[in-house]
C-alpha cells in the first residue's frame, strides 16, 4: 500500500513539473469522477455491511466445511459471490480452514469467486456497464469459478 | 439516471443512515455492528479509492488517445490482452477500483473485450494477492487459479466483446446510473 502513496506522489510530482495546468485539469477529473461514483459506492458499502452481518467468518467457515465436498463446493463459491472482504482477511481465514480440513477445491471456489465475482459491487459495476452487462459479466465470471475449482479438485486428486 | 432509480436510492441512503444513528443513540446491537462494518469497508476502500483516481486523471490527461487505440485497440490483437494483463498485475484493491479505470480505458478507445479481459484479469492475477494467497494455500494452489483462469477470461472477454460490439453497447460515465 505505501508502494501506491509513493508512485502516485511521484506521478503527481513528475506531472507538476511537466505541465502544472495539466496536473490541475488531472485533478480536476480525478475530482469529479469521484464524487460521481460515490453514491454508487455508498449503496455498496451499505450492501457490504449489512449482507456481512448476516454472514460472519464463523457462518462462513462452518458452510465451507460441510462434510461433502461437492456442497462445499458449491456453497464456497455462492458464498464467495454474495461476500466481499480484503485480502488480509481472506486468505488467513483460507489457511485456517485448509488446516481445519477443508479441501482445496471449497477454497478455491470460495476465493475466485470472491475476487471475480460482485454482487455486492452491482451498484458500482452498473454505473460503468449498465443492468445487462454487469449480470453477463457475473454469470461468466461465476461458471469461469466453478472450472477452475474443479481444476483444483483434480490437481490436488479431490474429485475423484 | 432516472428518476426512480435516484428515489430509491435517496431512500436508501438516509434510511441507513438514520438506522444506524438511532442503532448508536439506544445502543441496538446489531446496528452498531453494522456500522462498525461499516465504516471499516469505508475507511480500507478510501486507503485506494483517492489514489486510484488521481492516477486516472493523470491517465486522462497525458496519454494521447492515439497510444491507447494503437496498443489496446480494435487493431491490437493478442498485444491488447498482453497490455492489460500486465496492468492488472499492478492492480490494488479489488474490482470496485478495477471498474472506473476500465471505464477510463474504454473512453479513450480501448476495445471491449479487451476492457473485460482487464476487470477479470485484475481479480485474478493481482501481483501482491497471490503472493499473499500463496503464503497461505501453497504455490500450486494459486498457480492453478492463475494459469485456469486467465485463458478463460480471456475467451470470454473476446467472445463478450464481440456479441457486444455487434450491438453498438457502449459503456457510461459512471454518474448515469
Amino acid at each position: 500500500m505505501k508502494y501506491l502513496y509513493v508512485l502516485v506522489g511521484l506521478g503527481v510530482a513528475t506531472s507538476f513539473i511537466a505541465s502544472r495546468e495539466k496536473t490541475f485539469q488531472a485533478l480536476r477529473i480525478a475530482a469529479r469522477r469521484f464524487l460521481n461514483i460515490l453514491p454508487a459506492f455508498l449503496m455498496m458499502l451499505i450492501l457490504v455491511s449489512v449482507v456481512l452481518f448476516f454472514l460472519p467468518d464463523e457462518v462462513i467457515t462452518a458452510y465451507l466445511g460441510v462434510d461433502n465436498r461437492f456442497v462445499g463446493t458449491l456453497f464456497g463459491a455462492l458464498l464467495g459471490s454474495i461476500t466481499l472482504m480484503p485480502g488480509f482477511i481472506a486468505f488467513p481465514l483460507c489457511g485456517i480452514l485448509l488446516e481445519k480440513g477443508v479441501p482445496y477445491m471449497v477454497l478455491s471456489a470460495f476465493t475466485t469467486t470472491l475476487m471475480m465475482v460482485g454482487v455486492l459491487t452491482y451498484p458500482v459495476e452498473r454505473a460503468y456497464f449498465g443492468a445487462k452487462v454487469t449480470i453477463i459479466r457475473n454469470t461468466l465470471s461465476f461458471l469461469t469459478a466453478l472450472v477452475v475449482a474443479a481444476a483444483t479438485g483434480l490437481l490436488f486428486g479431490e474429485l475423484i | 439516471m432516472s428518476g426512480r432509480a435516484r428515489i430509491i436510492r435517496t431512500v436508501c441512503i438516509s434510511g441507513f443512515a438514520l438506522f444506524v444513528l438511532l442503532s448508536l443513540g439506544f445502543g441496538f446491537d446489531p446496528g452498531e455492528k453494522i456500522a462498525v462494518n461499516f465504516a471499516f469497508f469505508s475507511l480500507d476502500m478510501l486507503k485506494v479509492l483517492p489514489c486510484a483516481f488521481i492516477l486516472i486523471g493523470l491517465f486522462e490527461v497525458w496519454v494521447r488517445r492515439e497510444t491507447v487505440e494503437r496498443q489496446l485497440g480494435e487493431g491490437s490483437g493478442l498485444r491488447g490482452y498482453g497490455w492489460v494483463l500486465l496492468l492488472s498485475g499492478t492492480t490494488v484493491g479489488g474490482l470496485y477500483v478495477a471498474f472506473p479505470v476500465a471505464y477510463s480505458l474504454f473512453s479513450k478507445g480501448a476495445r471491449l473485450s479487451v476492457v473485460f479481459a482487464f476487470v477479470g484479469a485484475s481479480a485474478i492475477c493481482r501481483v501482491p494477492m497471490a503472493i499473499f494467497e500463496a503464503s497461505f494455500l501453497g504455490v500450486k494452489f494459486t498457480a492453478i487459479r492463475m494459469l485456469v483462469s486467465i485463458p478463460i477470461v480471456i475467451m470470454s472477454s473476446e467472445l463478450l466483446g464481440r456479441y457486444l460490439r455487434k450491438r453498438r453497447y457502449a459503456m457510461v460515465d459512471g454518474s448515469a446510473a
